[in-house]
């Protein structure tokens, strides 16, 4: 287990939505956002906006960052940060996700090999901006504990 | 003077949970320091290094958002509500690794547009470059910034001729990074007249070598790429694939659908120019959210409708006035100012001195940027336009026909009776002619054939071998048994018998 002061909790649900969010846009970034309160409970798909090319970047655009908050609030939680992929990529972040990223928000990379998704990681950014944390993703079911939730994750 | 500001989920840690907040300022920028001195935290992650609003954090005062405005002087009121609103954004680092800032476009993929490049990725300026482009740098419209994406940009012009000159001058001057040329003709004296990227020394030497010449002693800052090669469905995708935008300068229809057509599929805009004798148009073509050149006219004219420059002729500073608007639009659409010429139809008038404006629609059924498109690839055009680019008077004449210019003096100098139709327009008869002979332009023949003895041995001409070919096809059609078409036209007749006569 990884010393770390940030882990949040993720349903089996949600696990699966940003999987299979990634695989279906496959070779192609996916971005969404993730409401809950303690844990992650509910995903919000949202278009990738990019220009740049959404094989290697996303971009989620002001009016849909609206309304994810107010999806949030609607849903009784909260925004907790976003999701993404990395197709052919490891789930780490980029030089690029540590220049675009806001503080206290989770960002969950899903590597998607081949159209496959595999790795899904936890980062937090650091408040002087230096570099991502990694964090700990739990499953959100009490009764499992953390090898079956790796397992899941492989 | 207190304005409240509405602060994102990620951020309100710095303001003490609260959603909103209070600050002092008569403008958005006052505004926000006033923000950042009373909420310390926020400073780093609202500002870069050099002090400047983080491209992904967007200010709205009321719902609209500030850059719209006026950026962060917009002046703001305590009636007014300020939000901040994240765009989230991030993606894997393969990009950057093996591509230097400049070619940031060479993995451009559909729907990039080069102003949505982040201001971190864009060269420096060297203090020679701040001092050529400082009246660029003092306008805040472009500034630092913006001659910064222009160094960054590239555009790829088709054509060095009429429209590709002037626009490729202006383009080099302004300093546009990279300028790729496509051509591969030499320059002939009657470029002369309106291609000013060349000059009369140049006569002979290839477009290309010319025009890279010229635009290095403009600006040696740029880089200038060549391509000695005609546009074809084979090579336009590679060539198009590392340039933000393209500059359409060309002069036949094949090529300007094939321009149209790579432009779409790869999400280029296409800063269009087209010229015709007096008139000219412009507009800016495939963008994601407006109309292509398609969705105005679906399918190519059949041939032989429309003539070309070498044959309507065109007055030579027109090409000047669309290539430089040609060129303002590729300007904008790297520096992302202004109001592009997208959905607009720019058509100008020179006799007149007029300018029109057509509003064009995106058309959902266009064949190739509608909704279902059936053009997905690009297309042989020469076959499907039936017009070889190299031979732009079509001449498919039976060779039972001809006559050549030797064996045409030779009947002449035997004294045999032959009679010369030259069925050239008036204009270019007052060029130069062929001595005794009769002029009735092409397109009177139908109503004049009458004139003309249809028992006489007669020999047509017009400048190449096209136009009579198609006077001897008609003349025969009524009646004529012995009219031969005079090959190569009245060109081949100075170049073979009387080369003192002046060829245009």
């Amino acid at each position: 287990m990884k010393m770390t002061d940030h882990r949040i909790g993720v349903s089996p649900a949600v696990d699966d939505a940003i999987r299979r969010h990634g695989e279906e846009t496959y070779p192609h970034e996916c971005c969404g956002a993730l409401v809950g309160r303690d844990g992650v409970t509910a995903t919000v798909p949202l278009p990738n906006t990019t220009e740049e090319g959404p094989r290697r970047r996303f971009l989620v655009r002001p009016s849909d960052y609206r309304m994810a908050e107010s999806r949030a609030t609607e849903l009784g939680g909260e925004l907790l940060g976003f999701y993404h992929s990395h197709p052919d990529h490891p789930a780490r972040p980029s030089q690029y996700d540590l220049d675009h990223a806001w503080p206290t928000f989770a960002y969950i990379i899903v590597a998607v090999a081949a159209g496959r998704a595999g790795d899904m990681t936890v980062w937090w950014l650091k408040d002087d901006r230096t570099s991502f944390e990694e964090g700990e993703l739990h499953h959100g079911d009490e009764n499992s504990d953390s090898d079956t939730a790796q397992a899941v994750h492989r | 003077m207190a304005t409240k500001i509405l602060i994102p989920t990620p951020l309100r840690p710095y303001t003490d949970k609260k959603d909103a907040v209070d600050a002092d300022g008569t403008t958005v920028g006052e505004l926000l320091a006033d923000l950042t001195r009373k909420h310390a935290g926020l400073k780093a992650h609202l500002y870069n290094d050099q002090g400047k609003l983080r491209s992904f954090v967007n200010v709205y005062v009321n719902d609209e958002d500030i850059r719209y405005l006026q950026k962060e002087q917009t002046p703001v009121s305590p009636a007014d509500t300020v939000s901040i609103i994240p765009s989230v954004a991030g993606g894997t680092d393969k990009a950057e690794k093996g591509y230097g800032p400049f070619s940031t476009s060479a993995v451009a993929e559909k729907g990039s547009y080069p102003f949505s490049r982040s201001v971190d990725e864009l060269p420096q300026l060297t203090n020679d470059e701040v001092k050529r482009y400082s009246r660029h740098l003092i306008m805040p419209e472009v500034g630092m910034d913006g001659q910064r994406r222009l160094k960054a940009g590239s555009v790829l012009c088709i054509g060095a001729g009429g429209l590709g000159s002037p626009a490729a001058l202006y383009l080099a001057a302004a300093g546009v990074g990279t300028i790729g040329v496509v051509d591969f003709d030499t320059v002939d004296y009657s470029n002369l007249q309106r291609q000013i990227i060349h000059g009369t020394p140049d006569v002979g030497r290839s477009k290309l070598a010319s025009a890279k010449d010229r635009l290095n002693a403009i600006n040696p800052h740029v880089d200038v790429q060549t391509y000695e090669v005609a546009l074809s469905s084979e090579n336009a995708l590679k060539l198009f694939e590392p340039y933000d935008v393209i500059l359409d300068g060309t002069d036949n229809f094949p090529t300007r659908y094939l321009t149209n057509d790579a432009c779409v599929l790869m999400g280029k805009p296409n800063a269009y120019g087209s010229i015709f004798r007096f008139e000219g148009q412009a507009s800016v073509f495939a963008t994601k959210e407006g109309p292509c050149y398609r969705c105005l006219y679906p399918e190519p004219p059949p041939p032989g409708l429309v003539p070309s420059c070498a044959e309507g002729g065109v007055l030579g500073v027109l090409p000047g006035v669309i290539g430089v608007i040609q060129a303002t639009e590729a300007i904008k659409l790297i520096t992302g100012i202004g109001e592009p010429l997208v959905g607009r139809f720019l058509i100008y008038d020179a006799l007149r001195m007029k300018f029109r404006e057509l509003k064009l629609r995106k058309d959902p059924d266009c064949p190739v940027c509608g909704t279902h498109p059936t053009v997905t690839k690009l297309i042989d055009y020469d076959q499907f336009c039936g017009i070889h680019p190299a031979a732009p008077e079509p001449i498919t004449v039976n060779t039972a026909t001809e006559i050549t210019s030797l064996e045409l003096k030779k009947r002449l100098d035997r004294g045999e009776k032959v009679a010369i139709l030259d069925v050239r327009e008036p204009n270019e008869y007052q060029i130069n002619r062929i001595e005794g002979s009769m002029l009735m332009p092409l397109g009177e023949v139908p109503r004049r054939y009458a004139e003309l003895d249809p028992k006489a041995e007669m020999v047509v001409h017009c400048k190449m071998g096209g136009r009579s070919a198609k006077a001897v096809e008609f003349l025969r059609s009524v009646g004529f048994k012995n009219v031969l078409n005079l090959k190569g036209g009245i060109l081949d007749w100075i170049d073979k018998v009387d080369p003192t006569q002046p060829k245009y």
